[in-house]
């Protein structure tokens, strides 16, 4: 115990006197925390529309008069052939292309039945298929308005209908920003749990002051300690500090128990600060540990549900996700902020990161030799 | 008969195809200043490192203060001090805070930690310096911090890595006189050095060549058996015929 | 000249030695291409949803038999309370509920009207979003099934075109992005960590000292990697084409100079932060935890910038990535020549030059 005590000593010493990297583990966090949610921001709007209207009839000017109006698209072009409104797809400048066909009017009237084209720029898909969707919902009610005027009355219906009723619970005004605060905030811990603790063994042995302790008599698990604590009270500093900013900046109060928060972060950062030394553990430059560990960082952003759907992967992908910690802390945060999940709630996965700080540290410990 | 403090059989350190340290046999007494010579290379180092628990030896066998090398490596560590040629200490801590921890991991009580840092830092006339951080003291004084810290905890044995390297011939002077006053408490001195100058220091010295000891005896008696009178031409007599160059 | 090659060739000596790093290097943008490029999709496909069923008729029966059947759920076996769905949705279990009261098919076809409920998980907006949107379309399908006998009037029936990407896979979208994202992360570590390393090791000095340009020496320390990272380009489109189907349907040369006009924008970058900072760990924590975020975000792949506010908007632009990534996609993607990509080239030139520019001066600065 005396011992450990003085390795905290020295580990906090080297910390507080490192005062640009003191700042940057505090500032950054906060920083990308107040800005960062603002752009990963999905509420699609203010898409870009190219419209081709060779009709020019009353009919298709109300159409577009609809469209411009309901706020989610902008209109980029106003065009008469498939191939100007196609430049502007080419250049970026538009999303989505509706072409309104000649005799879209009288065709409707006469026929019953006319077409009108969209085209979607798929490249990305959210946007194609949020798009479309809306356009093409624009479109079902000007027809349905358009119904309505011309052959009146629909209230009697005769055929049967059913009557789709849908709530949306844990966010009734569907604000993804909600969403996204805790998952960058969990994305932001894990970061700098694992680089902070990856780097600090492998600059001991770069320097060489390893060597000194290698010689001395402390126990292995007690150098490893001495290194995880300092790292993990201050990953409990930054998360609570994001906490602090995620109420104060986006109003996000925690749903459920604050305490469950705690219980769970306390043993996530063990298993991130484990993760860190293991690697460390393996490299002998700052270099060689900083590339691994961003590598696995890319893996524990992009792979742990934070921007795109576990469930949407290749099941040999959900299993990566899996062995991703994050994937974890990122679904628990937003349990217990968004829906009030209780301890017995998110248990399984406690229980699954749990599993990850025993084996991970285990295998840290055992692989950090003294003797080579 | 005096205490055998190091004692080594055809101890011997592969790496791959190489061999940095050739079984090497050798006794060192208590209270000795043993040096090893050797040019770059000749696998002073690795001999070193190997009696430190640093490094696990290929083959062979030794025991430390009387522990065993291979079963006992964590016994050893508590009976050793070690400065190892790259200077080891924390530049980014204080020289009291390095005194402290070193003293602490050491399990000192917090008496003995008090009393030995007033010592030491008097002794070193870093009084003025001992809430500087280390990083900022010039090479010598480091160097000789380095030395007090290692012998901290009262060692049995201390292994000096080349201790002396790129300081000036004064403070070298003074780094001697810190070595003789720690042999003077009983505590063995084990130390690699190239200044044949230092060799003359030491009680007996060991000159190593590709690994293997080529000579082992007090300076007085290598000069009389090489016939000559200065360990530079002992030295030289032996090493010319050395293979591996750096 | 000739010194200049002298010292590019030990750079490139030393960067060969390091064979941990270099395996690290090369492996995993590879990695990271084939993994995301497979797994990363903005579709919503196997969500999991759950439906109580309180009148078991047919009708009920029969939607529940096209949702099944549609890709985008995976039915929850367990038979629920409608109680049970909230503690479902806190476990996580569930992303959407549907309930069918009792009397379904009865009330429909009697009194021609019935009510089904659809409850989302909206802690996930989007999600919710789409994901009710398809029950819903699910639902009107089997209305109109019903209803076959009498065909709506003034019907417009939209037909929809999806461009470039018709299976709407995520593919065409990641791949250009993660591959900016690598390029730039992989380039500004690189430079900046190997040249703060010397300055930390101090070899630095005797470098500084050498009767050589300053700025040059740093330079020649950035041209190993920027042939590292033309193999890397070169590897990353190969899987691209090869492994994950994608095309190349512009000019590859111009792809080619593209990415290396990218990767010496990302060069500079590293450089002029290796001037400015000291330590190793201060450089890494700015090019990795500074840029790592931010560089998913602003480069646009994953959310489009012009859905940003303003602020950030204007912020997006000093990102390279943001650039390459409209570069890689039209010319890929689209197959559009140098014409419509000359504005982004012209923005990633410019960076080049005032990153030069900035760490000539800085460097001067620090000398005197």
């Amino acid at each position: 115990m005396r011992i450990l005590r003085f390795l905290l000593l020295k580990e906090f010493s080297q910390i507080f006197r490192n005062k640009s990297i003191l700042a940057l583990i505090m500032v950054m966090p906060v920083m990308q925390l107040i800005i960062l949610p603002m752009a990963a921001d999905y509420e699609v709007k203010n898409i870009n529309l190219a419209i081709i209207d060779q009709d020019h009839s009353t009919y298709s000017q109300q159409l577009i008069t609809k469209i411009t109006s309901s706020g989610y698209f902008k209109l980029s072009g106003y065009d008469n052939s498939f191939h100007e409104a196609f430049q502007y797809i080419e250049s970026d400048k538009a999303d989505l292309i509706l072409e309104i066909p000649q005799n879209f009017e009288r065709n409707l009237i006469r026929e019953n039945k006319q077409h009108v084209f969209i085209a979607v720029n798929a490249i990305n898909g959210t946007k194609a298929n949020l798009g479309g969707a809306y356009l093409a919902g624009i479109l079902r009610n000007f027809n349905a308005d358009l119904r309505l005027k011309l052959i009146g009355n629909t209230k009697l219906n005769p055929s049967p209908t059913i009557e789709i009723t849908a709530s949306n619970w844990f966010n009734a005004y569907m604000n993804y920003k909600v969403f996204m605060v805790p998952g960058i905030l969990a994305i932001l811990v894990t970061m700098i749990g694992g680089f902070l603790s990856a780097l600090n063994i492998v600059k001991e042995k770069e320097v060489g002051t390893i060597e000194q302790i290698n010689v001395t008599p402390i126990k292995k698990y007690h150098f490893v300690l001495g290194k995880l604590i300092p790292f993990w009270i201050l990953g409990n500093v930054v998360f609570t500090i994001g906490l602090f900013i995620s109420w104060l900046i986006y109003g996000i109060v925690p749903l459920g128990n604050l305490s469950v928060l705690y219980v769970f972060i306390w043993v996530y950062l063990f298993a991130i600060l484990g993760f860190g030394l293991l690697i460390s553990t393996y490299c002998e430059t700052q270099q060689q540990a900083m590339f691994i560990m961003f590598f696995f960082m890319m893996l524990f952003i992009l792979m742990g549900g934070l921007f795109t759907s576990i469930d949407a992967m290749p099941s040999w992908a959900q299993v990566i996700a899996k062995f991703n910690p994050a994937t974890y802390f990122i679904e628990v945060m937003r349990m217990v902020i968004l829906k009030g999940s209780r301890l017995r709630d998110i248990l399984p996965h406690l229980i699954k990161v749990m599993l990850f700080a025993l084996v991970l540290n285990t295998w840290a410990i055992l692989n950090y030799k003294k003797t080579t | 008969m005096k205490e055998v403090v190091i004692q080594t059989e055809k101890l011997t350190k592969r790496f791959g195809d190489f061999i940095a340290t050739n079984e090497i046999t050798f006794d060192v007494t208590k209270g000795e200043i043993f040096g090893f010579l050797g040019a770059n290379g000749a696998g002073k180092t690795t001999a070193m490192r190997m009696l430190c628990g640093l490094s696990l030896p290929s083959s062979g066998k030794a025991t430390i203060a009387g522990f065993d090398i291979y079963k006992k490596t964590e016994e050893i560590k508590k009976n050793i001090g070690y400065m190892s040629q790259k200077f080891s200490l924390y530049e980014d801590l204080t020289v009291l805070e390095n005194i402290r921890f070193f003293g602490g991991i050491y399990g000192l009580s917090n008496a003995q930690l008090k009393s030995k840092s007033e010592a030491l830092v008097t002794e070193l006339g870093l009084d003025k310096e001992a809430k500087k951080l280390v990083g900022s003291l010039p090479l010598g004084w480091k160097q000789k911090l380095s030395f007090s810290v290692a012998i901290i905890h009262e060692p049995k044995i201390v292994f000096l890595d080349e201790p002396t390297g790129g300081v000036d011939p004064l403070t070298r002077r003074q780094f001697w006189d810190l070595i003789y006053k720690a042999s003077d408490k009983g505590i063995t001195i084990f130390v690699t050095t190239h200044y044949m100058d230092e060799a003359e220091y030491c009680n007996r010295i060991c000159i190593m060549v590709d690994g293997k000891i080529e000579a082992l005896d007090s300076p007085t008696n290598l000069k009389k058996v090489f016939n000559t009178n200065s360990m530079d031409d002992v030295f030289y007599q032996l090493a010319r015929g050395a293979k591996r160059k750096e | 000249m000739k010194q200049f090659f002298a010292f590019v060739t030990k750079e490139f000596a030393h960067v060969l030695r390091d064979r941990k790093t270099l395996f690290i290097l090369f492996g995993m943008p590879v990695v990271q291409i084939l993994i995301f490029g497979f797994a990363l999709t903005n579709e919503v496909k196997n969500a999991k949803l759950v439906v109580v069923d309180q009148s078991k008729d047919l009708i009920s029966q029969q939607i529940i038999n096209r949702i099944e059947a549609s890709r985008y759920f995976e039915i929850e076996k367990a038979v629920m309370d409608p109680e049970q769905i909230e503690a479902a949705f806190k476990e996580g279990k569930i992303r959407l509920a549907v309930i069918f009261p009792a009397h379904f098919t009865d009330n429909l076809m009697h009194i021609n009207r019935a009510q089904v409920q659809i409850i989302a998980d909206a802690s996930d907006p989007n999600t919710a979003n789409m994901l009710s949107n398809y029950v819903s379309s699910i639902i009107q399908d089997q209305q109109v099934q019903l209803n076959e006998a009498n065909a709506i009037p003034y019907a417009i029936v939209p037909e929809i075109r999806m461009l470039y990407n018709p299976q709407l896979k995520g593919a065409p979208n990641f791949v250009p992005g993660v591959m900016a994202l690598v390029l730039m992360l992989v380039c500004v570590m690189m430079t900046s960590i190997s040249i703060v390393r010397e300055k930390e090791l101090g070899t630095m000095e005797i470098l500084l000292v050498s009767p050589f340009r300053p700025l040059l020496i740093i330079i020649s320390k950035a041209v190993p990697y920027l042939f590292l990272s033309l193999i890397n380009v070169i590897s990353i489109l190969l899987l691209s084409v090869f492994v994950l189907d994608l095309p190349i349907n512009g000019s590859i040369a111009l792809l080619f100079a593209e990415s290396t006009l990218f990767i010496i924008t990302n060069l500079t970058l590293g450089i002029f932060i290796s001037i400015r900072t000291n330590s190793q760990q201060v450089a890494m924590l700015i090019s990795l935890m500074g840029m790592m975020l931010p560089t998913v975000l602003f480069s646009g792949f994953m959310f489009p910038i012009e859905n940003m506010p303003m602020p950030l908007q204007v912020i997006s632009n000093i990102v390279p990535a943001k650039w390459f990534y409209i570069i890689v996609k039209s010319i890929m993607i689209k197959g559009v020549g140098f014409a419509a990509i000359w504005k982004p080239t012209l923005v990633l030139v410019g960076m080049t030059l005032l990153l030069l520019g900035l760490s000539w001066k800085n460097f001067k600065i620090r000398l005197a």
